[in-house]
Protein backbone atom coordinates (compact mmCIF):
# COMPACT_ATOMS: atom_id res chain seq x y z
CA UNK A 1 0.00 0.00 0.00
CA UNK A 2 1.52 3.58 -0.94
CA UNK A 3 0.74 6.17 2.02
CA UNK A 4 -0.77 9.29 1.67
CA UNK A 5 1.77 12.25 1.51
CA UNK A 6 2.67 13.69 5.21
CA UNK A 7 1.52 16.87 4.49
CA UNK A 8 -1.67 17.66 5.35
CA UNK A 9 -3.10 21.47 4.76
CA UNK A 10 -6.29 22.69 6.82
CA UNK A 11 -9.20 22.20 4.94
CA UNK A 12 -12.87 21.57 5.17
CA UNK A 13 -14.58 18.74 5.03
CA UNK A 14 -18.34 19.71 4.18
CA UNK A 15 -20.20 17.13 6.84
CA UNK A 16 -23.21 14.74 4.62
CA UNK A 17 -26.45 15.54 5.69
CA UNK A 18 -28.85 12.48 6.87
CA UNK A 19 -31.12 13.93 4.13
CA UNK A 20 -28.54 14.21 1.11
CA UNK A 21 -30.64 11.71 -0.85
CA UNK A 22 -33.50 13.86 -0.96
CA UNK A 23 -31.78 16.98 -2.87
CA UNK A 24 -31.93 15.07 -6.45
CA UNK A 25 -34.60 12.68 -7.85
CA UNK A 26 -31.54 10.40 -8.84
CA UNK A 27 -30.75 9.85 -5.38
CA UNK A 28 -34.29 10.02 -3.90
CA UNK A 29 -34.87 7.01 -6.78
CA UNK A 30 -32.11 4.82 -5.49
CA UNK A 31 -32.98 5.01 -2.04
CA UNK A 32 -36.70 3.79 -3.37
CA UNK A 33 -34.68 0.73 -5.02
CA UNK A 34 -33.20 0.30 -2.08
CA UNK A 35 -36.19 -0.33 0.08
CA UNK A 36 -37.86 -1.85 -2.79
CA UNK A 37 -35.97 -4.93 -1.43
CA UNK A 38 -37.96 -4.49 1.99
CA UNK A 39 -41.20 -5.10 0.19
CA UNK A 40 -39.82 -8.05 -1.68
CA UNK A 41 -39.26 -9.64 1.27
CA UNK A 42 -42.05 -8.94 2.43
CA UNK A 43 -44.01 -10.94 -0.31
CA UNK A 44 -41.74 -13.73 0.27
CA UNK A 45 -42.76 -13.82 3.83
CA UNK A 46 -46.19 -13.73 2.70
CA UNK A 47 -46.04 -16.49 -0.16
CA UNK A 48 -44.78 -19.24 3.18
CA UNK A 49 -47.33 -17.62 5.72
CA UNK A 50 -49.90 -18.44 2.97
CA UNK A 51 -47.81 -22.27 2.26
CA UNK A 52 -47.79 -22.39 6.41
CA UNK A 53 -51.71 -22.13 6.38
CA UNK A 54 -52.28 -24.09 3.19
CA UNK A 55 -50.83 -26.85 4.85
CA UNK A 56 -52.75 -26.36 8.23
CA UNK A 57 -56.51 -27.12 6.52
CA UNK A 58 -58.86 -25.30 4.73
CA UNK A 59 -60.30 -23.69 8.64
CA UNK A 60 -57.12 -22.41 8.45
CA UNK A 61 -56.55 -21.08 4.96
CA UNK A 62 -60.12 -19.58 5.03
CA UNK A 63 -58.69 -17.51 8.12
CA UNK A 64 -55.69 -17.08 6.44
CA UNK A 65 -58.09 -15.33 3.43
CA UNK A 66 -59.69 -13.54 5.64
CA UNK A 67 -56.69 -11.71 7.24
CA UNK A 68 -55.37 -11.11 3.82
CA UNK A 69 -58.83 -8.93 3.07
CA UNK A 70 -57.87 -6.87 6.32
CA UNK A 71 -58.29 -3.02 4.98
CA UNK A 72 -55.01 -2.54 5.80
CA UNK A 73 -53.30 -5.89 4.41
CA UNK A 74 -55.07 -4.79 0.74
CA UNK A 75 -53.30 -1.31 1.23
CA UNK A 76 -49.67 -2.83 2.69
CA UNK A 77 -50.15 -5.49 -0.39
CA UNK A 78 -50.89 -2.54 -2.91
CA UNK A 79 -48.22 -0.21 -2.07
CA UNK A 80 -45.86 -3.49 -1.91
CA UNK A 81 -47.06 -4.87 -5.66
CA UNK A 82 -45.57 -1.48 -6.87
CA UNK A 83 -42.52 -1.40 -4.78
CA UNK A 84 -41.71 -5.12 -6.14
CA UNK A 85 -42.70 -3.56 -10.40
CA UNK A 86 -40.63 -0.87 -9.24
CA UNK A 87 -37.97 -3.32 -8.17
CA UNK A 88 -38.22 -5.94 -11.29
CA UNK A 89 -38.07 -3.09 -13.71
CA UNK A 90 -34.45 -1.37 -12.15
CA UNK A 91 -33.38 -3.96 -11.81
CA UNK A 92 -33.49 -5.32 -15.81
CA UNK A 93 -32.68 -1.84 -16.99
CA UNK A 94 -29.19 -2.21 -14.81
CA UNK A 95 -28.50 -5.57 -16.29
CA UNK A 96 -27.42 -4.30 -19.03
CA UNK A 97 -24.85 -2.62 -17.11
CA UNK A 98 -23.27 -5.57 -15.71
CA UNK A 99 -22.93 -7.90 -18.51
CA UNK A 100 -20.84 -6.67 -20.94
CA UNK A 101 -21.78 -9.35 -23.65
CA UNK A 102 -19.67 -9.40 -27.18
CA UNK A 103 -21.02 -11.11 -30.69
CA UNK A 104 -18.39 -11.23 -33.09
CA UNK A 105 -16.17 -8.72 -31.50
CA UNK A 106 -18.75 -5.83 -30.99
CA UNK A 107 -20.48 -5.46 -27.49
CA UNK A 108 -24.43 -6.00 -27.75
CA UNK A 109 -26.69 -3.17 -27.39
CA UNK A 110 -28.11 -2.62 -23.72
CA UNK A 111 -31.71 -3.58 -25.11
CA UNK A 112 -30.16 -6.72 -26.25
CA UNK A 113 -29.66 -7.58 -22.70
CA UNK A 114 -32.61 -6.47 -21.13
CA UNK A 115 -35.19 -7.10 -23.55
CA UNK A 116 -34.56 -10.97 -22.74
CA UNK A 117 -35.10 -9.92 -19.10
CA UNK A 118 -38.54 -8.21 -20.03
CA UNK A 119 -39.67 -11.27 -22.59
CA UNK A 120 -39.22 -14.25 -19.70
CA UNK A 121 -40.47 -11.83 -17.30
CA UNK A 122 -44.15 -11.36 -18.90
CA UNK A 123 -44.21 -15.42 -20.09
CA UNK A 124 -43.22 -16.61 -16.81
CA UNK A 125 -45.82 -14.05 -15.89
CA UNK A 126 -48.45 -15.37 -18.20
CA UNK A 127 -48.28 -19.08 -17.01
CA UNK A 128 -48.71 -18.37 -13.82
CA UNK A 129 -52.25 -15.78 -14.73
CA UNK A 130 -52.95 -18.94 -16.22
CA UNK A 131 -52.64 -21.84 -13.75
CA UNK A 132 -54.01 -19.44 -11.28
CA UNK A 133 -57.39 -18.24 -13.79
CA UNK A 134 -58.14 -22.49 -14.72
CA UNK A 135 -58.84 -22.73 -11.47
CA UNK B 1 -18.98 29.69 -2.74
CA UNK B 2 -15.81 30.93 -1.09
CA UNK B 3 -13.44 29.15 1.64
CA UNK B 4 -10.38 30.88 2.97
CA UNK B 5 -8.41 28.47 5.62
CA UNK B 6 -6.56 31.48 7.33
CA UNK B 7 -9.75 33.12 8.77
CA UNK B 8 -12.96 31.08 7.93
CA UNK B 9 -14.30 28.10 10.11
CA UNK B 10 -16.55 27.36 7.28
CA UNK B 11 -17.67 28.17 3.46
CA UNK B 12 -19.75 30.99 2.80
CA UNK B 13 -21.34 32.53 -0.18
CA UNK B 14 -20.40 35.47 -2.54
CA UNK B 15 -22.51 36.71 -5.31
CA UNK B 16 -21.07 38.08 -8.30
CA UNK B 17 -22.60 39.95 -11.84
CA UNK B 18 -20.54 38.84 -15.04
CA UNK B 19 -21.83 39.39 -18.51
CA UNK B 20 -23.67 36.48 -20.21
CA UNK B 21 -22.08 36.18 -23.97
CA UNK B 22 -23.69 33.32 -26.15
CA UNK B 23 -20.00 31.37 -26.21
CA UNK B 24 -19.22 31.59 -23.26
CA UNK B 25 -19.03 28.68 -20.32
CA UNK B 26 -18.86 28.48 -16.88
CA UNK B 27 -15.14 28.61 -16.32
CA UNK B 28 -15.00 32.25 -18.69
CA UNK B 29 -17.75 33.39 -16.10
CA UNK B 30 -15.00 32.53 -13.26
CA UNK B 31 -12.37 34.42 -15.10
CA UNK B 32 -14.05 37.69 -15.77
CA UNK B 33 -14.47 37.54 -11.79
CA UNK B 34 -10.74 36.66 -11.17
CA UNK B 35 -9.93 39.33 -13.47
CA UNK B 36 -12.16 42.21 -13.07
CA UNK B 37 -14.10 41.48 -9.91
CA UNK B 38 -11.84 39.51 -7.56
CA UNK B 39 -8.19 38.70 -7.70
CA UNK B 40 -8.54 36.50 -5.18
CA UNK B 41 -10.87 33.71 -5.96
CA UNK B 42 -9.35 30.86 -6.32
CA UNK B 43 -10.04 27.62 -8.84
CA UNK B 44 -8.23 24.80 -10.89
CA UNK B 45 -7.92 25.14 -14.76
CA UNK B 46 -5.80 24.17 -17.42
CA UNK B 47 -6.60 23.71 -21.01
CA UNK B 48 -10.37 25.24 -21.66
CA UNK B 49 -11.06 21.91 -23.76
CA UNK B 50 -12.21 19.47 -21.41
CA UNK B 51 -8.62 16.96 -22.02
CA UNK B 52 -6.91 18.21 -18.69
CA UNK B 53 -10.37 17.41 -16.18
CA UNK B 54 -8.62 20.26 -13.80
CA UNK B 55 -11.88 22.34 -13.69
CA UNK B 56 -14.00 19.98 -12.24
CA UNK B 57 -17.11 21.77 -10.02
CA UNK B 58 -20.60 21.23 -8.81
CA UNK B 59 -22.80 23.80 -11.22
CA UNK B 60 -26.11 24.29 -9.53
CA UNK B 61 -25.79 21.29 -7.74
CA UNK B 62 -24.83 19.05 -9.95
CA UNK B 63 -20.57 18.04 -10.64
CA UNK B 64 -19.74 19.37 -14.30
CA UNK B 65 -16.76 20.37 -16.02
CA UNK B 66 -16.96 23.69 -15.88
CA UNK B 67 -15.02 24.22 -19.55
CA UNK B 68 -18.05 22.60 -21.23
CA UNK B 69 -20.93 24.12 -19.74
CA UNK B 70 -22.31 26.75 -20.95
CA UNK B 71 -23.78 30.02 -19.38
CA UNK B 72 -26.49 30.09 -21.55
CA UNK B 73 -27.52 25.99 -20.64
CA UNK B 74 -27.67 28.10 -16.60
CA UNK B 75 -29.73 30.80 -18.24
CA UNK B 76 -31.45 33.27 -16.54
CA UNK B 77 -29.00 32.36 -13.29
CA UNK B 78 -28.16 32.86 -10.73
CA UNK B 79 -25.42 29.75 -11.14
CA UNK B 80 -24.30 28.42 -7.96
CA UNK B 81 -20.69 27.00 -8.29
CA UNK B 82 -18.91 24.73 -5.64
CA UNK B 83 -16.24 23.01 -5.06
CA UNK B 84 -16.35 19.17 -6.35
CA UNK B 85 -18.68 17.55 -3.57
CA UNK B 86 -17.04 14.69 -0.94
CA UNK B 87 -13.50 16.10 -1.05
CA UNK B 88 -12.12 18.46 1.65
CA UNK B 89 -12.06 22.13 0.42
CA UNK B 90 -8.72 23.73 0.48
CA UNK B 91 -9.75 26.99 -0.61
CA UNK B 92 -12.23 29.00 -2.55
CA UNK B 93 -13.37 26.26 -5.09
CA UNK B 94 -10.17 24.12 -4.58
CA UNK B 95 -10.73 20.62 -3.11
CA UNK B 96 -7.77 18.07 -2.23
CA UNK B 97 -7.99 15.11 -4.24
CA UNK B 98 -4.35 13.46 -2.05
CA UNK B 99 -7.43 10.80 -1.18
CA UNK B 100 -7.89 10.04 -5.20
CA UNK B 101 -4.42 9.73 -5.87
CA UNK B 102 -3.88 7.10 -3.19
CA UNK B 103 -6.57 5.11 -4.09
CA UNK B 104 -5.41 5.38 -8.27
CA UNK B 105 -2.40 4.49 -7.35
CA UNK B 106 -3.51 1.09 -5.31
CA UNK B 107 -5.46 0.24 -8.36
CA UNK B 108 -1.96 -0.47 -10.34
CA UNK B 109 -3.43 1.63 -13.18
CA UNK B 110 -0.50 0.28 -15.90
CA UNK B 111 0.61 -2.56 -17.32
CA UNK B 112 1.78 -5.47 -15.60
CA UNK B 113 3.85 -8.33 -17.46
CA UNK B 114 4.78 -11.57 -15.90
CA UNK B 115 7.71 -11.55 -17.91
CA UNK B 116 8.52 -8.50 -19.99
CA UNK B 117 9.32 -8.92 -24.06
CA UNK B 118 12.37 -7.30 -25.17
CA UNK B 119 12.33 -3.75 -26.24
CA UNK B 120 12.75 -4.37 -30.00
CA UNK B 121 9.56 -6.37 -29.70
CA UNK B 122 5.90 -5.04 -30.34
CA UNK B 123 2.99 -5.98 -28.40
CA UNK B 124 0.58 -6.42 -31.23
CA UNK B 125 -2.96 -6.19 -30.55
CA UNK B 126 -6.26 -6.29 -32.85
CA UNK B 127 -9.01 -3.25 -33.02
CA UNK B 128 -11.15 -5.65 -31.29
CA UNK B 129 -8.44 -6.10 -28.49
CA UNK B 130 -8.30 -2.34 -27.98
CA UNK B 131 -12.25 -1.73 -28.00
CA UNK B 132 -12.82 -4.52 -25.20
CA UNK B 133 -10.95 -1.14 -23.00
CA UNK B 134 -11.05 1.84 -25.03
CA UNK B 135 -14.24 3.23 -23.06
CA UNK B 136 -12.33 2.83 -19.84
CA UNK B 137 -9.04 4.55 -20.96
CA UNK B 138 -10.57 7.75 -21.76
CA UNK B 139 -10.94 8.67 -18.23
CA UNK B 140 -9.87 11.66 -17.31
CA UNK B 141 -9.45 11.71 -13.44
CA UNK B 142 -11.74 15.18 -13.55
CA UNK B 143 -13.06 13.72 -10.16
CA UNK B 144 -16.78 14.39 -11.27
CA UNK B 145 -17.67 10.60 -10.75
CA UNK B 146 -16.71 10.71 -7.21
CA UNK B 147 -18.22 14.35 -6.35
CA UNK B 148 -21.44 12.63 -7.57
CA UNK B 149 -20.93 9.00 -6.04
CA UNK B 150 -23.04 9.28 -2.21
CA UNK B 151 -21.06 6.09 -1.50
CA UNK B 152 -17.92 7.90 -1.28
CA UNK B 153 -19.50 10.70 0.30
CA UNK B 154 -20.48 8.72 3.29
CA UNK B 155 -17.62 6.10 2.92
CA UNK B 156 -14.09 7.77 2.30
CA UNK B 157 -12.75 4.62 2.51
CA UNK B 158 -14.56 3.27 -0.77
CA UNK B 159 -11.79 3.08 -3.64
CA UNK B 160 -14.53 4.70 -5.71
CA UNK B 161 -15.47 4.97 -9.91
CA UNK B 162 -12.47 6.12 -11.64
CA UNK B 163 -9.91 4.08 -10.06
CA UNK B 164 -11.92 0.97 -10.26
CA UNK B 165 -12.76 1.88 -14.26
CA UNK B 166 -9.08 2.48 -14.68
CA UNK B 167 -8.11 -0.57 -12.90
CA UNK B 168 -10.57 -2.45 -15.28
CA UNK B 169 -9.10 -0.95 -18.10
CA UNK B 170 -5.54 -2.82 -17.88
CA UNK B 171 -7.58 -5.93 -16.75
CA UNK B 172 -9.08 -6.19 -20.10
CA UNK B 173 -5.91 -5.16 -21.95
CA UNK B 174 -4.66 -7.99 -23.86
CA UNK B 175 -1.35 -6.82 -23.00
CA UNK B 176 -1.84 -7.01 -19.28
CA UNK B 177 -1.18 -9.86 -16.66
CA UNK B 178 -2.02 -8.43 -13.89
CA UNK B 179 -5.94 -8.94 -13.12
CA UNK B 180 -4.86 -10.97 -10.22
CA UNK B 181 -2.69 -8.40 -8.25
CA UNK B 182 -5.39 -6.12 -8.73
CA UNK B 183 -8.17 -8.16 -7.63
CA UNK B 184 -6.68 -8.37 -4.52
CA UNK B 185 -7.22 -5.01 -3.16
CA UNK B 186 -9.94 -4.15 -5.33
CA UNK B 187 -12.43 -7.37 -4.28
CA UNK B 188 -12.11 -5.98 -0.85
CA UNK B 189 -15.43 -4.46 0.76
CA UNK B 190 -14.00 -0.87 0.05
CA UNK B 191 -13.44 -1.75 -3.53
CA UNK B 192 -16.04 -2.89 -5.84
CA UNK B 193 -18.39 -4.03 -3.04
CA UNK B 194 -18.82 -0.48 -1.94
CA UNK B 195 -20.60 0.27 -4.60
CA UNK B 196 -24.50 0.30 -4.27
CA UNK B 197 -24.72 1.17 -8.22
CA UNK B 198 -26.34 4.27 -7.61
CA UNK B 199 -25.49 5.00 -11.01
CA UNK B 200 -24.89 8.61 -11.05
CA UNK B 201 -21.12 8.41 -11.53
CA UNK B 202 -21.86 7.31 -15.16
CA UNK B 203 -24.06 10.04 -15.53
CA UNK B 204 -21.99 12.61 -14.91
CA UNK B 205 -18.90 11.58 -16.83
CA UNK B 206 -17.99 14.03 -19.35
CA UNK B 207 -15.96 11.13 -21.00
CA UNK B 208 -18.60 8.63 -21.59
CA UNK B 209 -16.70 6.33 -19.48
CA UNK B 210 -19.40 4.25 -17.57
CA UNK B 211 -17.51 4.03 -14.26
CA UNK B 212 -20.70 2.22 -13.16
CA UNK B 213 -20.58 0.06 -15.89
CA UNK B 214 -16.76 -1.19 -14.60
CA UNK B 215 -17.92 -2.20 -11.57
CA UNK B 216 -20.50 -4.18 -12.19
CA UNK B 217 -18.91 -6.00 -14.41
CA UNK B 218 -16.18 -6.47 -12.09
CA UNK B 219 -18.49 -7.64 -9.72
CA UNK B 220 -19.27 -10.14 -11.96
CA UNK B 221 -15.76 -11.19 -12.67
CA UNK B 222 -14.65 -11.49 -9.25
CA UNK B 223 -17.90 -13.93 -7.91
CA UNK B 224 -16.74 -16.26 -11.02
CA UNK B 225 -12.99 -16.03 -9.66
CA UNK B 226 -14.52 -17.29 -6.34
CA UNK B 227 -16.92 -19.32 -7.47
CA UNK B 228 -13.68 -21.26 -9.28
CA UNK B 229 -11.69 -21.34 -5.96
CA UNK B 230 -14.33 -22.87 -4.64
CA UNK B 231 -15.19 -25.51 -6.72
CA UNK B 232 -11.07 -25.69 -8.13
CA UNK B 233 -9.13 -24.90 -5.29
CA UNK B 234 -5.96 -26.18 -6.82
CA UNK B 235 -6.64 -25.45 -10.31
CA UNK B 236 -8.20 -21.66 -10.53
CA UNK B 237 -5.64 -20.69 -12.87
Amino acid sequence: MINPTEYVPKSYRPPVSTYWWLGRWAYAKFILREISSVFVAWIVLLVLLQIYALKHGPAEYEQFQMWLAKPWVVLLNTIAFFFVVFHAVTWFNLAPKAMAVRLGGKRLPGIAVAAPNYAAWVVVSAIVTWIVLRG
Amino acid sequence: MRYHPEHDQEPWFETYEVPLRKEWVVLDALNYVKDHLDGSLTFRWSCRMGVCGSCGMNVNGVPKLTCATFLTDCAPGPVRIEPLKNFPILRDLVVDISDFLVKLANAKPWIIRKVEKPLEEEYFQTPEQVDEYKQFSMCINCLLCYAACPVYGLDPLFSGPAAIALAQRYNMDSRDQGAAKRMDILSQHEGIWGCTFVGECTKVCPKHVDPAGAIQQYKLTSSIEWLKSLVLPRGAE
